[in-house]
């Protein structure tokens, strides 16, 4: 046990693998944030087909969801480096590729995530503000969604740090996140043990605070 | 776009048999995983559940330990740092004998039986209290109340929650490639790096994949109407990450 390979280390663990500031564009952090965000808003627009009336509306989205959610993340992200330099004639940098894949797999689980919480207000709710006049755009928009985003708000949380912790398959393709940033150390300095166990509590720190964050939240918001 | 499909690739040559062999590998480290799992995730979350404060605190540990680290990072821990550190008769056998599979296993089977507990431990906790006491004033001592009683009752009660995060584990199983296990999507890129035929190969591994997912869901749910416990359905409150 030699922990000092650690401390040697620190800067590029940590300033480059966790948050993404040095030579090469990466960082778990710089990933994970616009994914989450993009992801959201991608997901916004799938839980809101996904109960839409129009079965052609409806039915692309769900088949969209259960693509994503029977498929592993791995092979998503092996699909978008393949594909994307097909399809463009352009190598994509893998941040653009790791980030278009996240976005687009994540959204699935996160359309699930809005339409659960489009459900869970009250159905009179809807009937209320169509009567004063509203129409359904409106009603939407004034009214179900700010409440089921407060609703949402604990899972969200809890599919972000399942979204942080799967930014580690990003290493797979060379993005230099935590992982990889470990993994280019160890060629150098042949210390697995000590520098794995150094990421997982790193891993750890950053993902058990947000659940503790969650859990709060969850006591905080849940009404009565 | 110009792009001339060839599927052919995927039956010629060797490719056939690298994705039989995929699938297969795939089910095994999964399947063992997954008893791996059961195990510890059953008797985690039954400890979490005991008055004795101690056993609490060692199975709290585990699964807060366990499932907060990307199993991407538990798969390089179990691969690389652990084996130097074992004994030199057992180092020798498992480099004999697919170190890189077992490590995989593991690595798998420890981070979802820190999963399962959760499901497992909120099984238990939706079992009314009385249960319990009705149970020990039987005479039954403790442990043969958790045996006999409790723990059946749980494993009914999480039939749904618990089949979704084996698909999960089944889904996981694909990080393996990194540590070179041979598994699905290790062959899947193993065909496109012969054949060059990135399309073709990645289509063939995610059909595959959506077959296992939707066939072992539909065997799930045919489980589940058979073992669900009327009137306790949506007792248990769905597990997080």
């Amino acid at each position: 046990m030699d922990f000092t390979v650690v401390a040697k280390n620190i800067d590029f663990l940590i300033l480059q693998g966790l948050l993404g500031f040095g030579n090469f564009v990466g960082g778990t952090f710089r990933l994970a944030i616009p994914a989450i965000v993009l992801g959201f808003i991608l997901g916004i627009f799938i839980g809101l087909a996904r109960l839409a009336r129009t079965p052609w509306i409806r039915i692309p989205a769900m088949v969209y969801v259960e693509f994503f959610r029977g498929v592993p993340l791995v092979m998503v992200i092996f699909w978008f480096w393949f594909i994307i330099p097909l399809l463009l004639r352009v190598p994509l940098p893998e941040y653009g590729v790791a980030l278009t894949a996240f976005v687009v797999f994540e959204a699935a689980y996160l359309g699930e995530i809005v339409r659960a919480g489009i459900q869970s207000v009250a159905r009179g709710q809807a009937e209320a503000a169509m009567s004063t006049g509203l129409t359904p755009a409106q009603t939407m928009g004034y009214v179900i969604l700010p409440q089921a985003l407060r609703n949402m708000i604990p899972a969200l949380v809890t599919q972000f740090i399942v979204l942080f912790k799967d930014t580690s398959l990003a290493s797979i393709i060379g993005y230099v996140d935590l992982t990889k940033a470990a993994e280019i150390v160890n060629n150098r300095e042949i210390r697995p043990f000590e520098l794995y166990l150094f990421i997982a509590v790193v891993y750890w720190l950053c993902t058990y605070s947000m659940s503790r964050y969650a859990r709060y939240l969850e006591r905080r918001l849940t009404p009565g | 776009m110009t792009y001339q499909f060839d599927w052919s690739v995927l039956w010629t040559g060797q490719s056939g048999e690298w994705l039989l062999q995929g699938i297969l590998t795939t089910l095994g480290i999964s399947t063992l995983a997954w008893l791996l799992a059961a195990a510890l995730g059953t008797v985690s979350g039954a400890l979490r559940t005991v008055p004795f404060a101690p056993l609490r605190a060692l199975a709290t540990c585990y699964v807060e330990f366990f499932r907060n680290v990307p199993l991407l990072v538990w798969m390089f821990f179990w691969y690389f740092a652990v084996p130097p550190l074992l004994p030199g008769p057992l180092q020798d056998w498992l480099f004999n004998h697919g170190a890189e599979f077992w490590a995989g296993m593991f690595a798998l089977g420890v981070y979802h039986g820190a999963r399962f507990s959760e499901m497992i431990r909120s099984g238990i906790q939706s079992i009314p209290k009385t249960q319990f006491e009705a149970a020990l004033s039987t005479g039954l001592t403790t442990a043969q109340t958790y045996r006999f009683v409790i723990i059946p009752i749980a494993l009914r009660l999480i039939i749904p929650p618990i089949a979704n995060e084996s698909l999960n584990l089944l889904k996981n199983s694909s990080v393996a490639l990194t540590i070179s296990v041979t598994e699905l999507t290790f062959q899947t890129r193993q065909i496109e790096t012969y054949t060059a035929r990135a399309f073709e190969a990645l289509t063939a591994g995610t059909v595959i994949y959506l077959a296992l997912c939707l066939g072992i869901a539909t065997l799930m749910t045919k489980i589940e109407r058979r073992f669900a416990l009327p009137g306790m359905i949506g007792r248990v409150a769905s597990a997080e990450h």
